[in-house]
């Protein structure tokens, strides 16, 4: 059984900074790594293996350095390495982006039943959280969202059981496999690489799945499939702060006056 | 053949083997560890055994050392008087009486006088350990005082209650020159009424039992502590040449492991040092982890290499499994995990082993296995380690903010060609919001003496120093390798430092990446430019200052006068010192990765060291590291002693600009 972990490159967002003029994120020199969410992810799917003894596939669709990424989750120890890369693939919106996906987790299915498809909750570059949910959809597969704990697996029943960690509570679901995840960071501490794993990782072996793999209608796919266009990114203007009071000499009198100030804006309140 | 040699050569010739036996069964196991050469600067070593070995520079540092001193020599004069006495029981015609009569009665005397003072050593050393032990022995584990300790000091006492009896007897029949033999002569007074044929089975029995004693001595040694009468020596020979010592490099290649998890991954030294522990203590007595409670014992880690080295030795030997692992919770013969972290690499063990035994090495060696080969470490560190992978600095801060300390100052990117000084600002020193005073400081200090220097701003990485401590040589390897080809790419010749941390990093480690520059910690910059009159100091306020020497400035890199001096120009006094200075100082909790740890276990090390500061009522602690800088500070805060500041060397010096 194959255990997916879908996982994406992003730009290391709090080195990112907007062009002023151009309205468009400044790529050029930023590190990328693999988003944060998808890290725990893919660390959910190492430890069902290492319970369970299923199979890892690590995802990422992206352009050819996405292979990094990959390497990275290599290091960790996944099973298969696949990168779905093609300039058709290219410009994609969320949509386009689950049909590429679940295309990939299609042809995987033919070399091995799926049972789960981890995702993250969101990615930190595009912050949807659409993506997930699309290849459920796509594939006909339960969704289970925002999950903080996997509470049982019976891999002969073909069912799981999981937490959702929603706003102010926890809700306990129950699907039947094959099934689509995301996972909030609660759900685990993700491993570190041994050194031994980080050098076979330099060298694994990373599949490329292009369009000519996965034979995908190229008007639903990448920028041609997209329907969203984004027309605009900037960052929303801060207000200029105040200095209030005279902390050096009169702290207390400057707590006050700050108490107050939260008082009269009202942030004080629950 | 008389009936005495029937008997004393084959015993001699059976305890004479198995003594030889002894020791190759050990020492063979010391060369199941990793090669390490220990052969180069001859003249070096041999003056450094001396200096150590014979002359115990280390030993008598402490007291109850000068005891140890007197027994050493002692012992060295009483191999004279033994080797005749074996030899004079092989071969009955050869002994001393041959050699010329001054000769002979000046070794007659000496083995004499030497022999009492020998008996007085002894009283003393039982005395101490029964009635007076050094608190630092208290505890379960105290060999000192176990029962092994005290069967070779009576061992040694019979040895020479049975030389005084022989040679009053031998006295009193007329067989030995009286007058040279003052001692023996009072013992040989008491026998003056006796029978010939008294005399002469005194004599005998005295003879056997001196000769049992001796070769029983002599079989014990291997088997035990006392093994380091045989290791000492070759053990201050083989010593490490290097301030500080420093960790070998790795080299990062498929199918190669790293670090220590079994005893013969170990280096030989490692192990040769561990038979060289004589079990003092001294070493558990300066451990900043053991004084506050921490499971980590300097001395139990070098104890449990020797026994885990006993027990498997012999089955790594043959290529068989262990049957004790060396990391481990299995009791004596393994070290804990917990242990391991314990360590703040502070240096006092090295510092004050009177055998030179290298304890952090061998835990930072298992560090390594741990991190490397089994991703293995307290979970705070994992955040540390990818902040440093993915932004080379601890905090995980954009690289971008580097430079953020300088928006209000002229800093100036550093140029190849142009700029004297390379100002490698450090990650707390760019990041850390207290730090960046010093910073700060720092430059203006330099600005006002006409100091060319320059940064590398964004470009700089993390030194690496705590990652190196920690074990995680991969990602170490990666941060040195790149700082090193920036620095040779902007053609870097001189590089001050404002952390001890990054100073001795880049002054020490990276000289294994092919460094050599100059690198000042801004202790010696300052003093230097103070000397040479470059700086010019108000020098009006007088405070109560108190010195804090940070280890790697201090014990690591032997710079103690430096930042004194600075204090000295820029108080107008010299600087108070707490109890613990200078290479006796005590480390502030941070060292070795502890900066990014937890400290659960214990009491904590930095509020220890803020207790021993305010004894002196200080009005102002001064440091000279960053990490100091942040523990005694919360540790003031813990103590409530909110009046106390903590300034660096370079703020003091700024507000006399």
């Amino acid at each position: 059984m194959y255990v997916v972990a879908c996982i994406k490159q992003v730009p290391d967002t709090t080195q990112v900074q907007i062009d002023p003029v151009t309205n468009t994120l400044v790529r050029e020199g930023i590190p990328f790594i693999v988003n944060p969410y998808d890290t725990h992810a893919l660390e959910e799917s190492l430890r069902l293996r290492d319970r369970f003894g299923v199979r890892v596939a690590a995802l990422s669709m992206g352009p050819p350095n996405a292979e990094a990424t990959l390497r990275k989750a290599c290091s960790l120890g996944v099973d298969d390495a696949i990168l779905l890369s093609d300039r058709v693939f290219g410009g994609a919106d969320t949509l386009a982006t689950s049909r590429v996906l679940s295309a990939a987790i299609t042809n995987l299915a033919k070399k091995d039943e799926i049972g789960i498809v981890f995702c993250g909750k969101q990615t930190i570059d595009g912050d949807t959280a659409q993506v997930g949910p699309g290849i459920a959809t796509r594939l006909g597969y339960a969704q289970l969202t925002l999950v903080d704990r996997i509470e049982d697996l019976d891999l002969d029943k073909k069912t799981i059981r999981v937490r959702r960690k929603l706003e102010g509570r926890y809700e306990i679901v129950e699907a039947p496999l094959p099934v689509m995840i995301t996972v909030v960071r609660e759900l685990n501490r993700p491993r570190y690489p041994t050194v031994p794993m980080r050098l076979a990782a330099q060298k694994a072996n990373i599949e490329v799945w292009n369009n000519e793999t996965l034979k995908l209608n190229e008007q639903e796919i990448g920028l041609k499939g997209s329907p969203t266009w984004v027309s605009k990114i900037f960052s929303p203007e801060r207000d200029k702060g105040e200095i209030i009071g005279d902390g050096t000499n009169d702290p207390t009198g400057t707590a006050a006056l700050l108490v107050d100030k939260l008082l009269d804006k009202d942030l004080l309140t629950l | 053949m008389t009936s005495t040699q029937m008997i004393f050569i084959p015993l001699f010739l059976i305890s004479g083997f198995f003594f030889l036996w002894s020791c190759q069964q050990r020492f063979k196991l010391v060369l199941l560890g990793e090669s390490d050469d220990r052969t180069d600067q001859f003249s070096a070593r041999l003056a450094g055994m001396f200096r150590y070995a014979f002359f115990q520079k280390r030993v008598v540092q402490r007291p109850y050392g000068l005891n140890h001193f007197l027994l050493f020599w002692s012992f060295l004069v009483l191999m004279l008087a033994n080797g005749e006495f074996l030899l004079h029981g092989l071969f009955p015609a050869l002994h001393y009486g041959k050699l010329p009569a001054p000769l002979f009665h000046g070794l007659l005397l000496a083995f004499d006088l030497v022999s009492v003072l020998v008996l007085l050593c002894v009283v003393l050393a039982f005395t101490r350990r029964l009635f007076f032990p050094p608190d630092y022995l208290d505890g379960a584990y105290s060999t000192a005082r176990s029962g092994e300790a005290f069967l070779i000091l009576g061992m040694i006492t019979l040895l020479m209650v049975a030389f005084f009896g022989m040679n009053g007897a031998e006295l009193t029949l007329g067989e030995l020159p009286k007058e040279w033999m003052p001692i023996s002569g009072a013992v040989g007074a008491m026998m003056s009424g006796w029978s010939e044929s008294t005399l002469n089975a005194t004599s005998g029995f005295f003879w056997w039992l001196h000769a049992l004693v001796l070769l029983a001595f002599m079989n014990f040694l291997p088997r035990s502590k006392h093994m380091h009468i045989l290791t000492a020596i070759p053990n201050c020979f083989f010593r490490s040449l290097e301030t500080p010592v420093l960790p070998s490099r790795e080299i990062f290649e498929e199918g190669s492991r790293y670090g220590a998890q079994q005893v013969d991954q170990l280096s030989w030294k490692d192990l040769f040092d561990s038979y060289s522990c004589t079990e003092c203590g001294r070493c558990q007595d300066v451990c900043p982890a053991h004084n506050t409670g921490k499971p980590l014992n300097p001395r139990q880690v070098v104890h449990d290499v020797k026994v885990n080295l006993l027990r498997n030795g012999e089955r790594l030997d043959a290529g068989k499994s262990v049957e004790q692992p060396l990391i481990g919770d299995t009791g004596e013969g393994s070290v804990s995990e917990e242990a391991l972290w314990a360590c703040t690499t502070c240096g006092a063990c090295l510092n004050v082993c009177p055998v030179l035994i290298e304890h952090p090495g061998k835990m930072l060696k298992m560090r390594r296995h741990l991190v490397q080969m089994e991703a293995r470490f307290p979970e705070e560190l994992l955040n540390l380690f990818e902040n440093m992978e993915q932004r080379s600095n601890p905090w995980g801060i954009a690289p971008s903010e580097r430079t953020k300390w300088c928006t209000q100052l002229d800093a100036k990117p550093f140029v190849a060609g142009e700029t004297e000084y390379l100002f490698f600002v450090g990650c707390a020193g760019a990041f850390d919001t207290r730090n960046k005073h010093v910073t700060v400081a720092l430059s203006m200090i330099m600005d006002a003496a006409g100091v060319s220097w320059g940064i590398l701003g964004k470009d700089e990485l993390c030194c690496g120093d705590s990652l190196r401590r920690l074990g995680n040589e991969y990602i170490f390897d990666q941060l040195a390798q790149k700082n090193v080809d920036l620095f040779k790419e902007k053609g870097v010749t001189k590089i001050v430092t404002q952390c001890p941390h990054c100073f001795t990093t880049l002054k020490n480690d990276y000289r294994q990446y092919g460094l050599e520059v100059e690198v000042l910690h801004h202790s010696e910059l300052v003093a230097d430019l103070i000397k040479n009159g470059r700086l010019v100091l108000k020098n009006k306020v007088q405070e109560k200052i108190l010195f804090h020497d940070s280890c790697y400035l201090g014990r690591h890199n032997d710079t103690y006068t430096a930042p004194r001096e600075v204090l000295q120009a820029a108080n107008g006094t010299a600087p108070a010192e707490f109890e613990r200075h200078g290479s006796d100082s005590f480390c502030c909790g941070a060292g070795g990765g502890r900066m990014w740890m937890e400290e659960d276990a214990g009491s904590r090390i930095n509020q220890a060291r803020v207790k021993e500061a305010l004894e002196s009522a200080p009005e102002t602690i001064c440091v000279s590291c960053p990490y100091c800088m942040t523990m005694i500070e919360d540790g003031l805060k813990d103590e409530a002693a909110t009046s106390v500041r903590v300034k660096d060397i370079a703020e003091v010096v700024a507000e006399q600009l």
